[in-house]
């Protein structure tokens, strides 16, 4: 058991290290992802199974599950404004 | 600031940092072992959950029963946040609303592969179930309104991920999600005025505590943990919703 939860407190240090050096914010909400699990059976070896039900539901699902959507959203955008840019462009080489 | 300066204030910072750190982790009990006061209140915890209120899961115990009125205002701050996001997102008297994107002709959104859409969908059912199942057994083993409520928020989730958009819609319309929601925020605070009209102290529990280890025991704290569920199911799908409605069926 000692070994163990020494193992994943290594793996919960080496993940958040990951989560931090990712730098695409597509790529980091995967990684944050994965660390969210890594906590939560983090929690669940430190004898704290609800922590760690918690920690899974919302660090593994909802927290990226937002970061994707928020990310959907801002996308979305930077097509209609690169759009827009684009037009008065091609209007421009017309005449 | 040059950048010789950040090093050095980074350095003497994270020297004193990790020196408190040290010493707090120095004081710390082993793990497993808990002396002082907090480990008069785990007894108390302990020593009530299971004989007085027939709770398995202290922990639930603690949240719903021992400080329900708090976990009250936690779940009005979830019902909040989701009306603000909502807000936020509500279409705007300018723009159009068409089809979802990934429907409409000329569409950029790959459809999801063969093998994906057999998982997601084989998967539908068992989250579901084992949703309810987290909700239900909150007050006898780990779990509750608030786990299983992302969980079966996360059903529907795999139903977007597996067809489309307008799948996700039929599953869940919109104004069946808010009706949910309102009725698991509500619910919470109605079962605590119900404690009010029969006498006794806001969301004190006035029902029969029932047989230990039984689905039907705890109290009030079974409905609590249903009505929470729907909360926050209800909440994550509205959230869900809105942001997809958003990024799929607008048109500026």
């Amino acid at each position: 058991m000692m070994w163990l939860q020494a193992l994943i407190l290594l793996m919960v240090a080496a993940g958040g290290l990951g989560v931090v050096v990712t730098r695409d914010p597509l790529n980091q909400a995967v990684a944050a992802s994965f660390y969210g699990i890594l906590l939560g059976l983090m929690f669940f070896l430190f004898h704290a199974p609800d922590v760690a039900l918690s920690q899974i539901t919302v660090g593994a699902l909802a927290l990226p599950l937002m970061i994707l959507l928020a990310l959907a959203k801002i996308r979305k955008r930077e097509q209609e404004t690169q759009e827009e840019n684009r037009k008065p462009e091609a209007d421009g080489q017309r005449e | 600031m040059s950048a010789g300066t950040r090093i050095a204030m980074f350095v003497l910072s994270c020297a004193a940092f990790t020196a408190l750190y040290i010493a707090a982790l120095c004081g710390l009990s082993p793990i497993g072992q808990v002396h002082g006061w907090a480990a008069q209140y785990g007894d108390a915890i302990n020593r009530m959950s299971v004989p007085a209120l027939h709770i398995t899961d202290a922990v639930t115990a603690v949240n719903f029963e021992f400080r329900g009125f708090d976990t009250l205002g936690e779940e009005f701050i979830m019902a909040v946040s989701v009306l603000g996001a909502a807000l936020l997102l509500r279409k705007h008297p300018d723009q159009g609303s068409g089809p979802p994107q990934d429907k409409a002709a000329g569409r950029k959104i790959s459809r999801p592969g063969d093998a994906v859409r057999v998982l997601t969908v084989g998967l539908v059912g068992p989250v579901t179930l084992f949703g309810i199942y987290i909700v239900v057994h909150g007050q006898l083993t780990p779990g509750g309104g608030f786990q299983g409520g992302v969980i079966l928020a996360s059903a529907p989730l795999l139903i977007y991920l597996a067809g489309e958009f307008g799948s996700l819609q039929q599953v869940a319309p919109r104004w069946l999600v808010e009706v949910g929601e309102a009725v698991g925020a509500g619910g919470y605070a109605v079962i605590g005025a119900v404690s009010l009209a029969v006498g006794l102290p806001f969301l004190a529990n006035y029902l029969p505590p029932g047989r230990v280890g039984d689905l039907f025991s705890g109290g009030i704290v079974a409905l609590i943990d249903v009505t929470v569920g729907l909360e926050v199911a209800g909440g994550l799908l509205l959230l869900l919703l809105v942001f997809l409605e958003e990024a799929l069926t607008r048109r500026p």
